[in-house]
């Protein structure tokens, strides 16, 4: 390795191009970094401060208050929700008491007509079963009327028949204790 | 970077690292635009291109590259608050910048033929230093004298509280240097470490097991990259609460 240095490289490199020892002890440069360093840090940092992190600060400040709005606006949205949830659980309550008291309206006014109806039945019923019956008291009377009439023409007859006369009013009167026994 | 010389091989794993001027071949004077300037003018770029490109829709969605930028800004947001309390917030806006500049220098470096600023003690110096001298005088500033109670533990046993204190001064004055070789050493070693590994490839040899050599230091470079720009942030910030609430 050639040692020997020029001027035109510098103390810290030899003619081949190569350092000597190590470049970053060499004093030579060591000005020209510092100055590019805080040119650059001094850059950066007015980029920084003036531009890029209020900007940031600004967005995330703005994203939080939106993600802020955005779940109060949801929790309003539920609570609205279960309100309408409650709201049309009540309307199907009452829907249902409703209806259960037009069924129970109506079966008692059916009942009420029901009754009406069976009473009027009923006595129609009890008319024409006195009726019948007085038919029937009739038709008997007719009968047994008919029956003594008969018992003493055969009776008369029968007197008549075995030679023996008698007169009308004694057959009647033992008929009559005939048929009373 | 190895060439055959004389039938054996020369490597110069810190060549990387030389400051070269952009125009011209002169010598490098403090103004002189050389590729260290290039490439923090590129870290600068970057910056401008994630933050403020980036965040330029202020969309309440935000876009890939905004939400890189919220994420960043997040997260040192978070460290100042944690580490330093919300009196710390005040200072936010440079502990970003230290924390960026470190970030992207130390990933643009990760290009290859690129250059790495943070691998210079010089300037990982004035990062350090400039965070010392900034916290001390802001100690003394909003503390005055109390200010040096942070060296006297008054919860130690009276005998050990002056040693205690020498030690604490010590380190506090360590502080600064370990926080800028720290940086600079992870660096540079990582970037010398991949040079090494890439000479050993010219070899057919052992070029396979280079070349996977290659893949294995870049992967923990990427890794150290990260770390150490965090690592620089937090420190950052232990100082600062340090100067903000010295009691113990």
């Amino acid at each position: 390795m050639a040692t020997e240095t020029t001027d035109v490289a510098g103390v810290c490199v030899d003619a081949g191009g190569s350092a000597l020892g190590m470049p970053q002890l060499c004093a030579d440069w060591m000005p020209n970094q510092i100055f590019w360093l805080l040119v650059t840090l001094i850059a950066i940092y007015f980029v920084m401060s003036r531009i890029a992190l209020p900007r940031i600060s600004a967005v995330l400040a703005e994203r939080s208050g939106t993600i802020t709005n955005d779940i109060a606006a949801a929790e309003e949205l539920k609570n609205k929700a279960a309100e309408a949830e409650a709201a049309y659980d009540q309307a199907l309550l009452d829907a249902r008491a409703e209806a259960q008291k037009i069924v129970a309206e109506a079966k008692a006014e059916i009942q009420a007509d029901l009754d009406v109806e069976l009473q009027k039945a009923d006595a129609q019923i009890a008319a024409k079963t006195a009726e019948s019956e007085a038919a029937i008291g009739e038709i008997r009377a007719g009968a047994v009327k008919s029956v003594t009439a008969v018992a003493k023409d055969t009776a008369k007859e029968l007197v008549a028949a075995m030679g023996g006369t008698a007169d009308a009013k004694t057959i009647t009167a033992a008929v009559t204790a005939r048929m009373k026994g | 970077m190895a060439e055959e010389k004389e039938g054996g091989l020369v490597f110069h794993p810190l060549d990387q690292f030389i400051v070269k001027p952009l125009f011209g071949d002169g010598p490098v004077h403090w103004y002189t635009v050389t590729n260290l300037t290039v490439w923090m003018v590129i870290a600068l770029a970057a910056i401008v291109a994630v933050f403020v490109m980036g965040s330029r829709g202020r969309a309440v969605i935000p876009t890939r590259l905004q939400s890189i930028g919220e994420l960043i800004y997040g997260f040192i947001y978070k460290m100042v608050e944690d580490v330093c309390g919300k009196d710390g917030l005040r200072y936010f806006p440079y502990i970003m910048t230290l924390f960026l500049f470190i970030l992207f220098s130390n990933y643009l470096a990760l290009i290859p033929m690129s250059y790495s600023p943070t691998s210079m003690i010089a300037v990982t110096a004035i990062l350090g230093f400039g965070v010392f001298f900034a916290v001390t005088i802001l100690g003394f500033v909003k503390n005055g004298p109390a200010f040096l109670g942070l060296f006297w533990m008054s919860d130690a046993p009276a005998i050990l509280r002056p040693i205690i204190a020498v030690i604490e001064v010590i380190s506090y004055f360590v502080r600064p240097v370990s926080h800028s070789i720290r940086l600079a050493g992870n660096i540079m070693a990582g970037h010398a470490v991949l040079k090494v590994f890439a000479g050993f490839a010219a070899l057919t040899l052992v070029s396979p097991v280079a070349i996977f050599g290659i893949v294995a230091i870049y992967g923990l470079e990427v890794l150290v990259c990260g770390i150490q720009a965090y690592v620089f942030t937090i420190l950052t910030c232990v100082y600062l609460k340090d100067a903000l609430h010295p009691a113990h």
